[in-house]
Formats: C-alpha cells, structure tokens, sequence
C-alpha cells in the first residue's frame, strides 16, 4: 500500500458510513459486555432488519465510551444521542421510537451537558468508543497510520525523536519518565538489532485505562509502536499483554493482521524501507512483569524477576540489545504528536506535564469509568464534576492514585492539580491512572492494608526487603485491626515501611509500603484508634 | 532473707527443656555470692506456688506454649520491673517452637496416644491446652532484655546477673551473642 | 581496562572498571557483609545487605553490582546501612525456622554469623514458622526448604557451574522455594548428577549432606573461584583462597 492508497481507503471507507442515515455504536468492550452488551447489539441488528432499515441504519461494535458504570452504553451518530444502561428491550425500542419514530427514549438517554462529557478532552481517547476496532477501515477513515505515513514520507528519524522531546510527552505507566529522551538513547545505542516493547501488563487494582484503549483503539497504538521504531532503529515489536485481557489480546490480534494485509506493519511498509514486525506476548499473571526488567525477562520465556538496574533496558535489554520500553497509553499518543505537532501538545497541561492523562475513576463515585482530562487539572474537577461526587449521603474523604504504588490524596488537598511532581508533593503518584475514591464510610486502614497484602501476593519474592518486609508489614496492619498492637507496633510498622521502601531492588518494593506511609500521613488517627495500651509493670499488682 | 533491700529475683520455666536453669546452677561457687546479694522469690527450685507482687528481675526461661504460659507471662510483666528472656527458646522459640509445623491436635495424638507405653490417653483436663503455635516472650509481653545460647553459658548468665542486680539492663558484649 | 579511582568511607581506591565496588572495597580490607553473593557466580542483587550509599543520590546501590566511575563517593558503614542490614537479617530470621541448637551447620553458618556481625538480639517481627517440605529423597543430600534463605546460589552454580540447572524457583513472594527439576522429589531428578556443589554453597543448613548431625557439617567454597578461574582464564590458581 502506498500513501495514495492509504488516503483512498480512508475516502471510501468515509464514503460508505456516509451512506449510512445513521449508525448505531454499542459499546462491546469488557465493561459493557460484562452487563450485556452482546444481546443488545443482537436486538439492534434484529430490529433493525425487522424494520427493513438495513441500507439505513449501521450496527458498529466499537469500544470503551467511558461511563463504565451505566452500561451497556450506545451512542446514534446522527445526532450524537447517548443510552445508558441499554438491555435488549430498550434497544428494540430506541429503533421503533428514536430512529423510526424521531423521538428519544427518555429512560435510558444520558444528558448530553453532563459534566462528565463537557469536561474531558480526549486526545488518547479520541477514536475509543466511536470506530469499529476491528475493522482497520474503521480506523484509516478517521486517520489512522496517516502519522506513520508522515514520518516515513517527510521526516528523518531524529527528527521524530526531535518533535516528541518537544511535545514534552512523558511515560505514562507510571514514572513519567521522559518519552522522547529515552526514545533519544535508543536511538543512540548501539545494537545489531533494536527492539520496541509495549507494556501493556497493566495490573493495578480498579485499572483499566491500558485495556480500554487496545480493546478500542488498537491501531492508534501499533502505529505508535511503529512510529517509534522508525524513530529509534527499532525493526521488531513486542505488546506484552497480560492473558486477564482477552478481549484485548483478540482485538490486538486482528488489528496486527489486518495492518500487516494492508503492508501498514511488516516488511516495508508503506513501501518504505522501513520495516517492522509486532508480536504479542501474553503474560501468566505476575504484576511484577510491568516492571521493565521482569518483563523482559518474561518475553524471553524466563521467570519474571527484576534484576538491578543499570544497565537500563535502552542500553542493554532483550537478548543484550538496546530496547525501547513505552506504556500503552504512551505510544497512543505519539500519533497526535506527529500529526498536530509537539506544539499543539505541549500547550496542554502545564509546562512540566503536558498533554492529557486518562484515569479510571472507581470506587465510591457516582460516575464510575473511563476518562480523559488535560494534565493539571485539579482533583476537585476531576471528582466532583466528572466524577459526580461520592455517592448518598456520603463526603469525599480520600483518593487514592498509582494503586499499590501510590498513595492517597485527601480530602485537604481536592485542589490540588493532577500532574506529576504535584501527586508526588503529597507522597502519591501520577500512577499509570487508576483513581479510586474513598468516601466517609471507608477505613484508611483497610485501604493500606488491602494494598499491601495485594504488593504481598506480588512480590516476586526475589530481594529479601520485598518478599518478607510486605508480609511484615501486612501482618502488624492485621494485629493493628484486630486492636492486638501496640505503640511499639506502630513505630515498627513505619520503620519497616521506609526500609523496604529505600531498600528493595525494583520499584515494586520500593513503592509497596507508601499506602501506609500515605494514610499514616493523612489519617493517623485511624491508625492511634486501633492501638491497644502495652502491659508495663504494676507496682500494686498482686499486692494482697 | 528479710532484709528487704536486696533485689528480689524470680525465675521462671515456660515451654522449655530447663537447661537454662541446669546452666544457672553451673555458675557453681558464684552461687553463694549471689544468694548474698539477692532475693529468690520464686523460681521452680523454691517452693512458692504463686508469682509473688513486686518482682525486681524476672528471668524467663522458654517459649510460650500454652493458655497458661500466656497467662503467665501476662502475670510475670505486671509484676515484674524488668523482664528477661532467659535463653533461645525464650528469645526465639527454638526447639520449643519446632512443634509449630504440625496441628495441635496431630502432635497430641502423636504423644500421648501413638508413642504412650501402655495406657495411651488424651490428657485430662488438669493439662493447659497448648497454643497453636509456641511464641518467643517477646511476642507476648514486652521484654526488657536477651540471653541468648541453648542453654546461655555461666559467663553470660553471670554477666548478665551482675548488672541486673546492680539495677542496670545488661549491655552484653557481642561476645555472648551466640544462639544455639 | 581504565583504572576509575574512587573513594570508600573516605578512603581513596581504585580498581578496575569491570570490579565491582564490592570486590575493590574487599581489595582494600572494606568489609561489606554478602549473603546472595559467592566468589565465582553471577551476581543478582537479591539479599540487599551489600547496599553503601553514593553521594549525590538518595538512592542505595548494591556493591555486588554496581560498578564504579570516576570520583565517586562511597559509604559502607553509616548508621541508616547498619541499621537496614540489622532488619534485613531479622527479616530473613523470621522468614524461615532457623533454629540454631538443632542445625547441622550450627556454628558454621553464614545467617548466623551475620546475626552476630549486624547484633541482632532479638526480632521483633512475628516469626512465620513456615511449613515447607523437606526433600530427604537424595542418596546423599536433605533439602529442608524451612532453612532455606532464598538467595539462588544453588540455582546459579547448577546452572553455570555444574551446567545441569536441576534447581529453580517456585511461587511467588514469600511463598517462594527452591524446587528440583519439574517440582518433583530430588532423588528422582534425572538432570541431578549428585556433585554436591549446591549443598556446599549453600550458606545455611538448608542443603546438607546425610549423616551428619548438630554442628558437624562445615561447607568449603573455595573450590568454586578455583573452577571458574580455570575454566575463564585457563589459569591454574596455586595458592589456597580464603574462605570467606
């Protein structure tokens, strides 16, 4: 395929929806199949052609549209009408009522000036729940691998490398590491051969930003891989995927396939001499191997364990070559980047943190789901506009970010704005994205005491800090709720929390115990409550 | 033994093989200086059947194994100024604690019916039940300081003592840091 | 190679660039106390008791794997690396039931002499007590895995050593263990060839030789740097290495 066949197969394939009086989107992601979605799209298709409006109306599976909470969600495009909580029979009659008889089922229709869709801009997230993901033409009709073609076309290498480092673009599993500067020291490094990973072993608890985006935009991200092969010297790919996400995994599957038909990945693509090839490699469950050098390890069908660092993967990585090691949501943004220029992007957010941020808000929240907000917004806006606030009758007490790595962020601090260096001011994280909101009902130490036993289950078990300080730690938060500790108790619980924090070999047990830490901070006095006095010598005791 | 200026001393036997106490006998002459400068008040080599009040030094030998070894324990911390964990199995379970690995019921089984000579039997309720699992001291009540060694040497018992009875925490050379 | 000059707790070094900071610090009569690490096998960073600080960074560095550069800033023995070493051995001191009065290698055993290095008096953690297996199905050898400290020095001298890697890892976390071949009983392993090399580095009683009993078995390592001296160098090492 050649860059005038790319842009005539978007064209056509914009030709044949405009064909269409209207289609009709179903969210078929995890989320919403979860609660149903399948049957509805059956319904949809069966009145559809019940009422003979087949040439009229499209029936398009597409993936995640955000408010996860209310689904199964759809969307008419014509004139951009949201369902929630659509089952089969509210489906036969959005067909009879909406597009049959021109008039919204009230039920079910989902304000369109609700905040949590005025709110957002959705860069990542742009395509997600709008386009058939497993369809490329879906995707190329609204631009897609038009950003590959650009490089390929009009840019030298390090001139990709050049515009990212503009755009500011940093990691977004977590560290924020910067995206272009690292993409520089592949580049760099020497190396036979290159590889390109995608992390997309994404596993903190009430996560799902990564598995949203592969589930319903995966092109975007395989372009972006490519982009950055292009960029780095990188000729192989590798999406780590963990197996819990299958849905994903088939939706991955198709869309390498389909790029790979369509000469968009592969062996010169675009008829380019460039070259890339992406393979999947499904994980078997172990959080550690999101930790770079643990999931290197596991792609060469290794026990997934980190190992000290440096040498870091961009020197030293799959079999001793340099590798480029980008998160999901990271490689989704390259292609904006490319197309609208790192200016474009690096107006968004603030000057440390640019660009948007997608978040998976859950927990004791109303609007519970899948969002997009520039970076620096404050949390505030997030929880209570977006989010709709806590639930009845309850105060927004804490949020927590970066799940077990992370830490809370309470109810004091709702102003602060949401990007890196402020998360990590008030001893949280930016995280990958995972935001779970803790209202008044909840304990602080259960909080902390639920992630840790979770950093215990994961613990590789290889540095002694790590596999034995967690379980230490989760055992003195038993004795803490089971009211059986002592001051003392809670003197060891915070000194075991800093040592396994400054002394365990990869950023899993490092970051283990700051949901202690974090609560410890903010809510100590759920702590204190739960003390129980310690036994001292009583100088009357036994005295007769 | 009325002045009532000298320390009075306790010593204890919970779950252990009283080898520690076969060790404080081996401080031999020292013996009778420290009968001179100390009180015993209660110790499995004095006949007194109850944990006396106002206990100066409590040396505590082995793990806490049963209901009542914890309460025990309990009784010797209220009443005792400063507490001693006189040996491995008291500072760290040591062969007391090697029964941990097995079910309360399996090793009862095991001792009193499997392996009895003749009249295998439960035991009656006269015995204290056992703890699932026997526990270091210091896992129970706070303890104030540590003999180590199955059992400790006179030298470091005899240390040990010294400054105890000179109201003073030992503070053991590196020396007598040696379990097992 | 470059010579990088540096310096320990104050004191100037240099070593080459390939020695790590650990084998430069002990050229200079620096101790650093090791567990994981063992003259000869690959280094994996595990036990974390070689952590010395590096000025300039907040972050600790294991010895046994970082190497030096040029005018770096080391230090070995600050009272935050002493104290974390101390809770490092009470951590590894609860995990497993060590249990000194009844060990073969009582008194000659590596936990325990850092117990006595780092003064560990007491834990004051809540022992675990594990209920692990022992393997006692070898001709010659016992595995009792409730011994064991988890530091791979087996794995790695079956594996780079012996070449038969009969041994690996199993589970997670705290609930890993040492397992031979496919996790089955080691004297059914076809890949053991019974050379013995793991029970002798192994630093506690966790492998040890059948027949011996408290305190009777002692382990010599120094045949191991004589092996992969010979076989890296095609050098013949005259002189007798220290044990450590």
């Amino acid at each position: 395929m050649t860059l005038e066949e790319l842009d005539e197969r978007g064209a056509e394939e914009r030709a044949r929806q405009e064909g269409f009086k209207t289609r009709v989107l179903t969210c078929t992601a995890a989320g919403c199949t979860s609660c149903g979605a399948q049957k509805v799209v059956e319904q949809f298709r069966k009145s559809v052609e019940d009422r003979g409006l087949t040439k009229e109306v499209e029936v398009v599976e597409t993936g995640c549209m955000g408010l996860c909470g209310e689904g199964p969600l759809v969307q008419i495009l014509s004139d951009e009408t949201r369902y929630s909580r659509v089952d089969p029979e509210a489906a036969k009659r959005i067909v009879d009522e909406h597009l049959v008889g021109g008039s919204m089922v009230r039920e079910h229709r989902i304000d369109p000036d609700m905040p949590f869709y005025a709110r957002q801009v959705r860069v990542v997230l742009q395509n997600c729940g709008r386009i058939d993901a497993e369809k490329i033409e879906g995707a190329i009709a609204v631009g897609g691998y038009t950003a590959l073609a650009k490089v390929l076309t009009e840019m030298k290498p390090e001139e990709v490398v050049e515009e990212v480092r503009k755009s500011g673009l940093r990691g977004r599993g977590g560290a924020g590491y910067p995206t272009g500067l690292k993409w520089a020291i592949v580049r760099k490094a020497q190396g036979e051969q290159k590889f390109a990973v995608c992390n997309a072993d994404e596993g903190d608890p009430g996560a799902f930003m990564d598995r949203s985006v592969l589930e319903g935009d995966p092109h975007r991200v395989l372009e972006g891989m490519a982009i950055a092969g292009y960029a780095t010297g990188a000729s192989q790919g590798y999406i780590y995927i963990r197996a819990e996400y299958p849905l994903a995994i088939d939706r991955l599957r198709t869309a390498i396939k389909q790029a790979e038909r369509l000469g968009l990945l592969g062996n010169r693509i675009l008829e380019s001499s460039f070259s890339f090839r992406v393979d999947l490699r499904i994980g078997a469950g172990a959080f550690v191997c999101g930790e770079e050098t643990a999931l290197m390890r596991s792609i060469l069908g290794r026990r997934g364990r980190p190992r000290p660092r440096p040498p870091y993967p961009s020197e030293k990585g799959l079999w001793g070559m340099p590798t480029l090691i980008n998160n999901v949501e990271t490689y989704a943004n390259i292609a904006p980047i490319i197309l609208r220029g790192s200016a474009w992007f690096a107006s968004m957010g603030t000057p440390k943190s640019t660009g948007t941020k997608v978040f998976a808000l859950a927990g004791k929240i109303r609007n519970t789901g899948l969002i997009e907000v520039p970076m620096g917004v404050p949390l505030r806006q997030i929880i209570d506009e977006i989010g709709g606030g806590t639930t009845e009758g309850t105060t927004f007490k804490a949020a927590q970010t970066g799940g077990p790595s992370g830490g809370c962020i309470p109810a004091g601090h709702l102003d602060l704005p949401v990007d890196y260096e402020s998360l990590q001011s008030v001893g949280s994280i930016m995280g990958s994205g995972g935001m779970i909101v803790m209202d008044s009902t909840s304990n602080m130490v259960d909080v902390a005491k639920f992630f840790m036993e979770f950093s215990v289950d994961e613990s590789c078990g290889k540095c002694v800090p790590c596999r034995v300080g967690t379980k230490q730690i989760a055992l003195l938060l038993e004795k803490l709720r089971a009211k059986k500790a002592t001051i003392d108790d809670l003197a060891l619980l915070e000194e075991l929390c800093v040592m396994v924090k400054e002394t365990s070999l990869c950023g899993l047990g490092q970051s283990a115990p700051n949901p202690v830490l974090s609560t410890l901070r903010f809510f100590r006095q759920e702590y204190t409550d739960l003390l129980k006095p310690k036994l001292v010598f009583e100088p009357s005791d036994g005295v007769a | 033994m009325a002045t009532s200026a000298k320390p009075r001393v306790a010593t204890v036997w919970l779950g252990g093989c009283s080898g520690c106490h076969m060790s404080l006998l081996d401080l031999d002459e020292r013996l009778i200086e420290l009968a001179d400068r100390m009180e015993l008040v209660f110790s499995p080599i004095a006949d007194v059947k109850e944990y006396p009040a106002n206990v100066d030094v409590a040396l505590v030998e082995g793990a806490v194994s049963s209901e009542e070894h914890e309460h025990m324990a309990r009784l010797i911390r209220t009443r005792s100024r400063c507490v001693v964990s006189f040996g491995d199995c008291a500072t760290t379970g040591n062969v007391t604690a090697l029964r941990n690995r097995f079910s309360v019921n399996d090793l009862m089984k095991r001792s009193y019916v499997e392996l009895a000579p003749g009249g295998p039997a439960m035991p009656s309720t006269v015995i204290s039940p056992l703890a699932d699992t026997a526990r270091p001291l210091h896992e129970v009540i706070p303890v104030d300081a540590f003999l180590h060694g199955c059992p400790p040497t006179a030298e470091e018992i005899w240390f040990a003592v010294d400054a105890l009875l000179q109201g003073r925490i030992p503070e053991l050379p590196n020396v007598y840091l040696r379990y097992g | 190679m470059a010579v990088i000059t540096f310096s320990i707790n104050g004191e100037p070094v240099s070593g080459r660039q390939d020695e790590s900071i650990l084998e430069i610090a002990r050229q200079h009569n620096i101790r650093i106390p090791t567990l994981c690490h063992l003259d000869g096998l690959s280094d994996v960073g595990a036990c974390r008791l070689c952590l010395v600080e590096v000025e300039g960074t907040a972050k600790l560095f294991p010895a046994c794997s970082t190497f030096p550069s040029e005018n770096m800033v080391v230090r070995t023995d600050t009272d935050r690396l002493r104290r974390y070493r101390r809770t490092i051995v009470e951590l590894l001191a609860s995990e497993g039931n060590h249990q000194c009065a009844v060990c073969v290698v009582n008194n000659h055993c590596e936990l325990q002499n850092l117990a006595y290095q780092v003064g560990l008096e007491h834990v004051r953690v809540q022992y675990l007590f594990p209920r692990k297996d022992l393997d006692a199905s070898h001709r010659d050898y016992i595995i009792d895995r409730n011994r064991c400290v988890l530091c791979t020095r087996c794995v790695r001298v079956c594996h780079e050593v012996e070449g038969a890697h009969v041994w690996d890892i199993a589970n997670r976390g705290i609930n890993c263990e040492i397992i031979a071949d496919m996790h089955q009983p080691w004297g059914t392993s076809d890949s053991c060839t019974s050379c013995g090399k793991c029970v002798l580095v192994c630093p506690v009683g966790a492998l040890i030789e059948k027949g011996a009993t408290v305190a009777e078995m002692e382990k010599h390592r120094a045949f191991l740097p004589y092996i992969m001296t010979a076989r890296t160098k095609h050098e013949w090492i005259a002189r007798a290495i220290e044990e450590d």
